[in-house]
């Protein structure tokens, strides 16, 4: 699509829409949000930038390729339940770690957001890989 | 800290060969180590657990911690632990295997990290205690099935890929429909909480065998049972051959898995009814698989048809519910899968030397390759019941239980189709193997690497054992088929490991 109007807003939307998905992805922790809505926004930011330009423009600024995205979330997902296991509980069982930051403040990371995350990842994969193959279709 | 995870392993380690295969999407040197090395871990996973389940009795793993009545449970008793091996024993020939045989066309759009995929549904089936999580597995092995049966896209793999999908998501609907009423009866869907309240007062008995025949028809349709077993021979030649005997060794266990759970654990309140309905099923199933397979005149096809017939044997024992007959039927699904899997091994390297799989395009393999007609002649003979293979014993135990029960019909009929089944075995052999090649036919590609003959014949070594030391696989077949016609055992395995 040419056009210069969607074009120039989708440079500012594209950072805009990662940071939004990152926010809906932390939000799910406790409240309506999580990995599939957070990565679902995630990958509409790179479609975006295929609709506007082309796939090859949008797979060239993706950091890995979608197999991999896909690869890499499922590996989150399921070493997440691994910590369990040193614990002597039973697989994917919650583990919760206190950290301390600077400036004295706490932050409470668990094995569940791990597995959000992983989520997000393999969703964003998922669905880029399945548009960027259709857009590539040769008909 | 392995009995927090040991029933987890034969679901996630497919899972993570998949997820190294993806991490490897570009090098398939990288993808075929996995694969391999995954299958070898998932047979020696799928060992451990049997060991474990020999010794200790049904193993529960309630994951992450939370009841079976919230959570999600796997349950490990030794029908499902020798599945779980069987899953494993077959991943790692058929590894070996596609990685002589496939193409690189095939492999580049995910053959490993598919085969994973599915092997890791399958084996989830196996282990689940909850009939909603069955489903989720049956849904991830026909998505992964439909994929690795349309790889490569010819006419023929999406015709038949259509027919399977089509086919097969109508009876997931089935069972998703018979799941959500199952819940509104019962309260719950755990296997062992429902065990329990169909048996009880609040459930009318009408109300369950309704329930039973919706899972009826949808299992069947997976396990290919007469009469909506025709996606079966639609499909199953039409992919390359790795893929073919990977379908053939486990798909339509899996429904057959799910016929013998739920119809000896939930379903056994009005089994005049049910049972008999399962016995007259197999008898009808046997019948039209084998004459199938006699009109066929091409290798794949006659394979694919005798699998519908062998469902018949597996659902024979069901049928009977006696722990004898059950029995034959746990050792006959052991039997049929490592035999079935090596036919379709062998025909594709028959393929490779005689440059077809029309048999009327064969012929002279067996003065030119002796090695390939002894290969094929030991699962042949086996598949047909005779013996000293697997298979002799395996259907003497069916047809004992049979006249115990003093059915002697369903006796009949399955000595019957055996003795078809060696017909069309008798066909294969002196068609390709016999004859003299046909004139004007240049021989096959020749040379047929190792990896392909290996893996062919470790599983003939197998049926041979499974024919030598019948008696260790009797015992424990047997005892799996205590185990499952003593509903109560699983029962109070789930119960007694609550959290």
């Amino acid at each position: 699509m040419n056009s210069v109007l969607l074009a120039t807003a989708a440079r500012l939307f594209k950072p805009l829409l990662l940071l939004v998905s990152v926010f809906v992805l932390l939000r799910g922790h406790d409240e309506p949000g999580g990995g599939f809505v957070g990565g679902l926004l995630g990958a509409s930011a790179y479609a975006l930038d295929a609709v506007t330009r082309n796939t090859g423009s949008a797979r060239r600024k993706l950091p890995l390729a979608p197999h991999v995205l896909l690869g890499a979330g499922l590996l989150m997902a399921a070493a997440s339940g691994l910590p369990a296991l040193l614990q002597g509980e039973p697989f994917l069982t919650a583990q919760r770690y206190e950290a301390a930051l600077p400036f004295a403040l706490q932050i409470t990371l668990s094995t569940v957001l791990l597995f959000d995350a992983g989520v997000y990842v393999v969703v964003m994969g998922a669905a880029l890989l399945i548009m960027f193959t259709l857009g590539e279709e040769q008909i | 800290m392995l009995h927090q995870v040991r029933l987890a392993l034969p679901i996630l380690i497919p899972l993570f060969t998949a997820v190294f295969c993806l991490l490897g999407w570009r090098s398939l040197r990288l993808q075929r180590a996995a694969g391999v090395a995954g299958s070898f871990l998932l047979l020696a996973a799928g060992l451990e657990l049997l060991r474990s389940v020999s010794q200790d009795g049904i193993q529960v793993l309630h994951i992450a911690g939370w009841p079976a009545r919230y959570g999600i449970v796997l349950v490990a008793d030794l029908f499902s632990a020798m599945m779980v091996v069987l899953a494993g024993v077959l991943g790692a020939a058929i590894s070996v295997y596609s990685v002589g045989d496939l193409n690189a066309r095939h492999e580049i759009f995910g053959y490993h990290p598919l085969s994973h995929v599915m092997l890791m549904g399958v084996c989830g089936a196996f282990l689940t205690g909850d009939i909603f999580n069955l489903y989720v597995w049956f849904e991830v092995t026909l998505i992964a099935s439909f994929v690795l049966l349309a790889l490569g896209g010819t006419r023929g793999q999406i015709e038949g890929a259509l027919k399977y999908v089509t086919l097969n998501l109508a009876a997931s609907s089935l069972f998703l429909t018979a799941a959500g009423l199952l819940y509104s009866a019962a309260g719950t869907l755990n296997l062992a909480a429902l065990a329990e309240a169909l048996r009880g007062p609040d459930t009318p008995a009408g109300l369950a065998t309704v329930l039973s025949m919706l899972l009826l028809v949808a299992f069947g349709t997976k396990a290919a049972l007469f009469p909506l077993f025709f996606w079966l021979p639609a499909s199953y030649h039409t992919p390359p051959v790795p893929v073919s005997a990977l379908f053939a060794g486990l798909l339509t266990k899996v429904g057959v898995y799910a016929l013998i759970r739920v119809f000896t654990l939930l379903f056994v309140t009005e089994t005049a009814f049910t049972h008999n309905l399962l016995l007259v099923l197999a008898g009808l199933t046997m019948v039209t698989g084998v004459l199938g397979a006699v009109t066929q005149n091409e290798i794949r096809r006659i394979l694919a048809f005798h699998s519908v017939s062998q469902v018949g044997y597996m659902i024979m024992g069901l049928g009977l519910l006696t722990p004898l007959a059950l029995a034959g039927s746990v050792f006959f699904m052991v039997h049929h899968s490592i035999v079935k899997s090596n036919l379709f091994l062998v025909g594709g390297i028959a393929q490779r030397l005689g440059g077809s799989f029309e048999l009327k395009r064969l012929g002279g393999l067996y003065s030119a390759y002796p090695a390939l007609a002894m290969l094929f002649l030991v699962p042949a003979l086996s598949l047909a019941g005779l013996p000293p293979f697997g298979g002799f014993f395996a259907k003497l135990v069916l047809i004992k239980a049979g006249l115990e029960a003093e059915n002697f019909w369903i006796v009949g009929v399955s000595l019957m189709v055996s003795i078809v089944t060696l017909l069309s075995m008798t066909k294969i052999w002196a068609e390709a193997f016999w004859k003299p090649r046909p004139e004007g036919r240049a021989p096959g590609r020749g040379g047929v690497s190792s990896r392909l003959w290996i893996p062919a014949a470790l599983l003939a070594v197998m049926t041979v054992v499974m024919g030598g030391a019948s008696q260790g696989f009797f015992d424990l077949s047997l005892r799996a088929a205590e185990q499952l016609t003593d509903p109560s055992s699983y029962v109070r395995a789930v119960q007694g490991s609550e959290p």
